[in-house]
């Protein structure tokens, strides 16, 4: 018996639905007790986020430990903090994920921990965030975990970011005191180039999570503070690290090519039609960066082959054009060797390969990282193996510039020079977010080692170099 | 070749909430495939694996889905959903293996709890179908929005050969770059839905036309009430004598064993009535209907530390 998929049209689909672009992911971070925690139970809970079910077993274990009092008897960190762990140590420990909506727009919620030790948690939030809301204890100002996170945020490029300057209750709403802590915040800011660029504006909201001033209201005791709410700002921030003014994508086309869809006969499509997909040759995966239409011209690494798009599939639907985040299905009019780890890309616009680069890492891993090691890269859907020929700097975290490293341990974030096993078409991370990143993979246990984002490629592989199919390694 | 029918283009290069969802969900499917020797699906026949199944199918277009699939019965099951599971494996042309809690019970590996709920004992014969497959990956319909031990799950997780999570040695999940390595006796869970909420992927059956066992939908039943839930009356779940039994109007928010499963009021006959009811629920699906939740504030996180999925 074969099935075929009920299929619709996407155009119909985004007409009829909420207004397109309404799903936004936003991470939190902060340095341990500047209530991040509280914050989120507060945000979830103003906006009616939280369900009854839930609020009760939390006022239940609240009312156990003793926590509560100002907040009404409840105590919000124990929304997120579900681990037993983290209950028993009051901190939250992992990444937590948080779902919520408003008529306005529906939000994804990384809710990243403070402790030092987890900061790999945070840069794990803010590489798929569109904003990230820092947070800091209106008492302590900025601290060295508030320039770590900040230099994360800037090197990510993460398209906003919200400073939100918390317990501004615990300040008696003074303005004068908060006015101190904003002009020191934008002071960090502005040494490490926020507001230009990526993220595009700094914004900083005086807010009290515990009492609930400016989270999802406006105070009405910070009259000197003219601007949004925090829920306000988030359901108006645009997604616009990737667009132009008309909202159309504005990188170039990039594919990393997923698999080759290839029935080859057993197919799902109806009797009479089967004949026609026996050839059926599709390359899938999704759209990292841009857009793609039918007669598009292609170019393919490696191989360095052109083609052009006959097709874009989706699951039985064919659509005429096709843009990033969209997984797809593309037809070409050639038959080229294409397999896992290939880029297709608007033609012309790949750089040269290369088998060397510059890069800023984010070392994640307990295991300190020496020059002269091996691991494992992985760029889109390709892995290679690679050596790390030299650490040449490492970030201060008091100047914010670079200081000279020899190595580089867990929460470094170090630059280094990279060789790799293989021509790879590399880019800067600065023009591309998707194709420009990569993970540092330890070759043996297999451990995520550091997050990696291309600063400069390295000179280009000389054309008719042959070598360039060396070892693909597979997972 | 024949073109299917092509589609106009969305001039706003925007994608609606529900199609980001989808092409995520597709993504990280096709990457566990493309990397893992042996990937099983565990399918129950319940609405988030159904979901999971049609994306799966969407992802490898025109061809059939590469997948095994894998469900534990604990015995407890209710039939009709059995029949649903059967008749949806049938029409996607997959293999579909029933490891059976019903077996361990009988030969002694498992000893029925004193609560008579089967659910924590579906682990044991999981971890030994996962092994006798030499399943390297197994694709889940687990969502973050179901429990906070689940909302720290990352979407590729990472298994020792006793099937153990440990929340405190996770990976780092980095952009959409997923680490699958492993070594020998390690496996894979997969959650490509991890970021779907429950609205969602009833937004997504109504969108797509997906069928489900009808229990979902309100329907007429003889209930009791116990644990502040209506508990249906079974063979496996009887009411005791001090409990009255009464035919109400109910429909299941999540499908599981008939013992721990409980019913909620409802009128909802159609996905559409379903997708309002979701919008203004006050209470959480496993909050509604899972009474083997309800052992502790940290129920879920025991069994997943346990290998449970």
């Amino acid at each position: 018996m074969t099935l075929t998929i009920d299929t619709h049209n996407l155009a119909a689909e985004a007409a009829v639905s909420a207004p397109a672009g309404t799903l936004f992911r936003f991470a939190t971070a902060g340095s341990v007790d500047d209530g991040k925690s509280t914050l989120v139970g507060r945000l979830l809970h103003d906006s009616k986020a939280i369900l009854a079910d839930q609020l009760e077993a939390v006022a239940r274990t609240s009312t156990e430990r003793g926590f509560g009092g100002e907040s009404g008897g409840i105590d919000f960190a124990l929304l997120t903090d579900g681990l037993r762990a983290e209950r028993e140590q009051g901190i939250t420990i992992d990444v937590a994920y948080r779902y919520f909506a408003t008529p306005a727009r529906s939000f994804i919620l990384a809710d990243c921990p403070g402790h030092v030790q987890y900061t790999r948690n945070m840069v794990t939030g803010a590489t798929t965030a569109d904003a990230v809301i820092m947070l800091i204890d209106a008492r302590k100002g900025v601290l060295e975990q508030t320039r770590r996170h900040l230099s994360v945020v800037a090197l990510l490029r993460v398209p906003h970011v919200i400073i939100a300057v918390n317990k501004i209750d615990l300040l008696d709403y003074d303005e004068a005191a908060y006015r101190e802590v904003e002009a020191s915040v934008r002071q960090v800011t502005a040494e490490l180039g926020l507001g230009s660029g990526l993220p595009s504006e700094v914004h900083v909201i005086p807010v009290s999570a515990l009492v609930g001033d400016n989270v999802v209201d406006r105070s009405a005791r910070t009259p000197w503070y003219a601007g949004p709410s925090l829920l306000e700002l988030l359901e108006t921030l645009t997604v616009i690290d990737d667009r132009d003014s008309t909202g159309r994508a504005i990188e170039a086309f990039r594919l990393p090519v997923q698999l080759v869809l290839r029935p080859q006969g057993a197919v799902v499509v109806a009797p009479e039609l089967a004949d026609s997909y026996r050839d059926y040759r599709a390359y899938a995966g999704q759209v990292a960066s841009g857009s793609i239409k039918v007669g598009d011209t292609v170019s393919v690494e490696p191989g360095g082959g052109t083609s052009t798009v006959t097709g874009i599939d989706f699951a039985g639907v064919a659509l005429d054009e096709a843009f990033a985040p969209q997984s797809i299905a593309l037809r070409l009019a050639d038959d080229l060797d294409i397999a896992r780890g290939a880029v297709i890309a608007a033609a012309g616009t790949l750089p040269p390969v290369t088998r060397t680069l510059e890069a800023d890492l984010f070392w994640l891993d307990p295991r300190p990282l020496a020059p002269g090691a091996r691991v494992l890269v992985k760029f889109g859907t390709t892995v290679v193996q690679a050596l790390i020929s030299a650490v040449t700097g490492r970030l201060n975290l008091a100047t914010l510039g670079a200081e000279p490293a020899t190595g580089l341990a867990v929460n470094d974030i170090g630059q280094a020079s990279i060789r790799l096993s293989r021509d790879l078409p590399v880019e800067r991370y600065r023009q591309n977010r998707r194709s420009g990143a990569f993970l540092v993979i330890h070759p043996q246990d297999g451990a995520t080692l550091a997050a990696g984002i291309v600063t400069a490629p390295g000179e280009a592989t000389p054309a008719g170099d042959g070598s360039g199919a060396g070892s693909e390694v597979s997972p | 070749m024949r073109a299917p029918p092509v589609t106009t283009s969305i001039a706003s290069h925007r994608l609606s909430e529900l199609d980001v969802l989808e092409s995520e969900a597709i993504h990280i499917i096709r990457e566990v495939v493309a990397e893992f020797e042996r990937p099983v699906l565990l399918f129950s026949g319940g609405k988030d694996s159904v979901v999971v199944l049609h994306l799966a199918a969407k992802a490898f277009w025109p061809g059939k889905i590469p997948l095994a699939l894998l469900h534990v019965d604990t015995g407890h099951n209710f039939p009709e959903v059995l029949e649903f599971r059967d008749k949806t494996v049938a029409a996607h042309g997959v293999r579909l293996t029933v490891a059976k809690v019903e077996d361990y019970i009988s030969d002694g590996r498992l000893v029925e709890r004193a609560d008579g709920t089967r659910n924590p004992l579906q682990t044991l014969p999981l971890l030994d179908a996962i092994a006798a497959g030499r399943h390297d990956a197994v694709f889940g319909g687990a969502r973050r929005d179901e429990d906070k031990a689940r909302a720290k799950e990352r979407i590729l997780s990472l298994r020792d050969e006793f099937g153990q999570w440990d929340p405190r040695n996770q990976r780092p999940e980095l952009w959409n770059l997923y680490n699958g390595r492993h070594t020998v006796g390690q496996h894979v869970r997969a959650f490509p839905i991890s970021n779907w909420t429950e609205l969602n992927v009833w937004r997504y059956i109504e969108r797509e036309n997906i069928e489900l066992p009808p229990l979902y939908y309100a329907h007429e039943r003889e209930v009791y009430r116990r644990d502040n839930m209506w508990r249906a009356v079974s063979p496996v779940s009887p009411a005791r004598a001090d409990e009255t039994v009464e035919t109400r109007t109910v429909r299941y928010r999540t499908v599981g064993d008939m013992s721990c499963t409980g019913a909620v009021d409802s009128l909802a006959a159609s996905v559409a009535d379903v997708v309002r009811e979701v919008g203004v629920s006050t209470i959480t699906e496993r909050g509604a209907t899972r009474a083997d939740d309800r052992i502790s504030e940290a129920a879920m996180e025991d069994r997943k530390k346990e290998g449970y999925f």
